[in-house]
């Protein structure tokens, strides 16, 4: 594996930062005495959807945390866009901060504005140019394109359930047209029909604007139906990064069992289920 | 700097031609979107065949222009046809925020809400109050179930935690009190009843409530936030279905510390403004301070001391109380916390307040005076 980041590396070096919107390299993060990553490195694509899975503890919000500025590794470089976020001058970071959004693992919604205000705080941040009159229509639109009902636009997010704050929460991130989105765990806590349908969500908005999204899951279903490659989390690195028959064929034991455990042989098989009447239905068609 | 989108307006055989150029994104529609509001109605075609790039905000602004004017929109990058797409699917004309009534029925809907949420409080509070002694009698019964480490916990936080603060705010009072009397008392020659004033105020009236008034800044307030927070997290429901009355296990020791220490404070709080006052004496007036203590103990009967010590552990356990049925009444949202924090403190300075005048009477009656 160590084989394939080095392709990667000479490959970015001809193509320039742009291809990669996130690189991390050497990255050190440690609380007190537990190191939680040493010497990480790391390439997401541009236009993927990287998903990025590992045992509970293994730092994945940490590293999520690290690339988005929130907590200061121990050493390391993270280039976000070409940008070293851990030394960035404030100005620079700012022109950094407005092309990734973020969705947090509760959904992070203030709670005293509604689902449309809310999406209308970065905007209002970033932009105070723009008129109130195109702000409510901006919030209104991005509200049913992240799949939710217009009434929605007016509730609290106390008045959400647990989808509806999910996809509240989406729609907020969205708020600035980003290039690079932060989804962790989008469908825990979900029912699996929600769980898919904002798979399929994710995956259509990708495709439609043109995003790259970092991904932090458990979910097998949402790996198999909707990441582009996975990124595997353990011993403090990324032991590897590849489409998942890639990994299929790793010898690491945590990938092994994670990839062949009973319930990702029935992700697994879900999947060529589904594969397999997508073939039928285009043989008939 | 920054780029922003231009247009130009071409016609050529009776057709107006909208022209685009520069980026349609987010960060460069601030000039252009109130400009193509302005536009009249009379233009056929938008082209954006000059657009460098576009995301949805600059897809929505062209959308909506072409369906204001009627015109079509020409020249669109693939990634353009798509964003046109997806905007025009989740065109929406949803409110943004609640509906919001007229001002004489919002008035009369205020009031309303207004009384029946007072109401409501009464019944709630007198509720609260009667699972507060059911708890009693219950722990009263199983005395095995009264959380000892609970308590003691919060009788340092509420009592050994504020020592100083007290302590500096009571010494300072006791300078203020003994200065001021002096300089009033000083025109009739009458300055050593300083001792009086400082010895018997202090101890009957400002120890007490001055200590009440801080213990309800300081534990009602955090009473109300630690409860509140606990029941937005869950936690208060969590330890129900596990069992655990919360009325035991949080709100019996924290009212009962504060019940406990009231009278501890108040008693510190009034010995150390007399200290404060004996500096001054010293200072101001030449009365040698060990022997301003000891005419204290000469002129203040020890009804005094009693008067303090009977309305402490009441003042506390209303302070107490308060926080306590505030942080119980907390649902909804992170707001509520702080507006229930805010009205437990301000609930127990006030009945503290209107207590310490009864009591005034009272004691006044029983000939405690």
């Amino acid at each position: 594996m160590s084989e394939h980041i080095d392709n990667e590396t000479d490959h970015e070096a001809a193509a320039g930062g742009e291809d990669y919107p996130i690189r991390i390299r050497g990255l050190t993060n440690a609380f007190g005495d537990v190191t939680v990553h040493e010497e990480l490195d790391l390439d997401v694509r541009r236009g993927e959807i990287l998903g990025v899975v590992g045992g509970s503890g293994t730092g994945k919000s940490v590293l999520m945390r690290s690339i988005i500025g929130l907590q200061m590794p121990q050493s390391g470089e993270i280039e976000v866009f070409g940008h070293n976020i851990t030394e960035a001058e404030p100005d620079e970071e700012i022109g950094v901060r407005n092309r990734w959004g973020i969705l947090f693992q509760g959904g992070a919604l203030f709670s005293t504005l509604t689902v449309a205000e809310n999406v209308q705080v970065p905007l209002k941040q970033f932009y105070p140019e723009l008129s109130q009159k195109l702000l409510n229509e901006i919030a209104r639109y991005k509200v049913v394109l992240t799949g939710l009902p217009e009434e929605a636009a007016s509730k609290f997010p106390s008045e959400l359930s647990g989808g509806m704050k999910k996809r509240a929460g989406l729609a907020r991130a969205l708020a600035l047209d980003p290039e690079l989105l932060f989804l962790d765990e989008p469908t825990a806590g979900l029912d699996p029909i929600g769980g898919a349908k904002f798979d399929e969500l994710t995956r259509e908005l990708t495709d439609t604007l043109g995003l790259t999204v970092f991904l932090i899951t458990h979910d097998l279903d949402t790996l198999y139906a909707i990441c582009d490659r996975v990124a595997v989390l353990a011993d403090k690195k990324v032991i590897a990064v590849g489409t998942i028959p890639e990994l299929l064929e790793n010898e690491h034991p945590w990938i092994q069992e994670y990839f062949n455990g009973p319930r990702a042989r029935a992700a697994t098989a879900t999947h060529e289920r589904g594969k397999a009447l997508d073939n039928d239905a285009s043989g008939k068609a | 700097m920054r780029e922003w989108a231009e247009y130009t307006i071409e016609e050529a055989g009776g057709r107006a031609t909208v022209v685009i150029t520069g980026p349609m994104v987010v960060s460069s529609v601030g000039q252009i979107d109130p400009e193509l509001r302005d536009i009249g109605d009379s233009i056929q075609t938008v082209d954006i065949s000059q657009v460098s790039r576009i995301d949805t905000v600059g897809a929505w602004i062209l959308y909506r222009f072409a369906q204001r004017t009627g015109a079509d929109i020409v020249g669109g990058s693939e990634k353009a046809e798509v964003l046109l797409d997806a905007v025009e699917r989740a065109e929406s004309e949803a409110p943004i925020a609640p509906p919001r009534k007229r001002n004489a029925k919002q008035i009369t809907e205020h009031v309303g809400i207004a009384v029946i949420d007072f109401f409501k409080g009464v019944v709630a509070s007198i509720g609260f109050l009667g699972s507060v002694i059911g708890a009693c009698f219950s722990l009263l019964i199983h005395p095995r179930r009264f959380r000892m480490k609970a308590l003691v916990r919060q009788m340092e936080l509420v009592g050994v935690q504020s020592l100083p603060i007290i302590g500096l705010m009571s010494f300072l009072i006791g300078i203020v009190i003994a200065q001021q009397g002096a300089v009033q008392l000083q025109q009739f020659g009458a300055e050593t009843l300083t001792v009086n004033l400082v010895g018997r105020i202090t101890l009957r009236e400002l120890g007490v409530l001055m200590t009440a008034i801080m213990v309800a800044g300081r534990s009602g307030s955090a009473f109300a936030a630690q409860i509140g927070t606990m029941k937005l997290t869950e936690e208060i429901d969590a330890m129900r279905t596990i069992g655990v009355s919360p009325m035991e296990a949080l709100v019996i020791p924290r009212i009962l510390a504060a019940v406990l220490m009231m009278p501890l404070l108040g008693f510190f709080a009034s010995v150390v403004a007399i200290i404060g006052g004996a500096v001054i004496g010293d200072v101001m007036l030449g009365i040698p301070f060990l022997t301003f203590l000891a005419r204290v103990q000469e002129v203040v009967p020890v009804t005094d001391f009693w008067v303090g010590m009977v309305k402490a552990p009441m003042f506390g356990l209303i302070v107490a109380m308060a926080g306590c049925y505030q942080g119980m009444q907390v649902k909804g949202n992170a707001e509520e916390v702080g507006l229930r924090t805010t009205a437990a403190v301000v609930q127990a300075i006030f009945m503290v307040i209107v207590l310490d005048a009864f009591f005034a009477v009272f004691f006044e009656r029983i000939g405690w005076i």
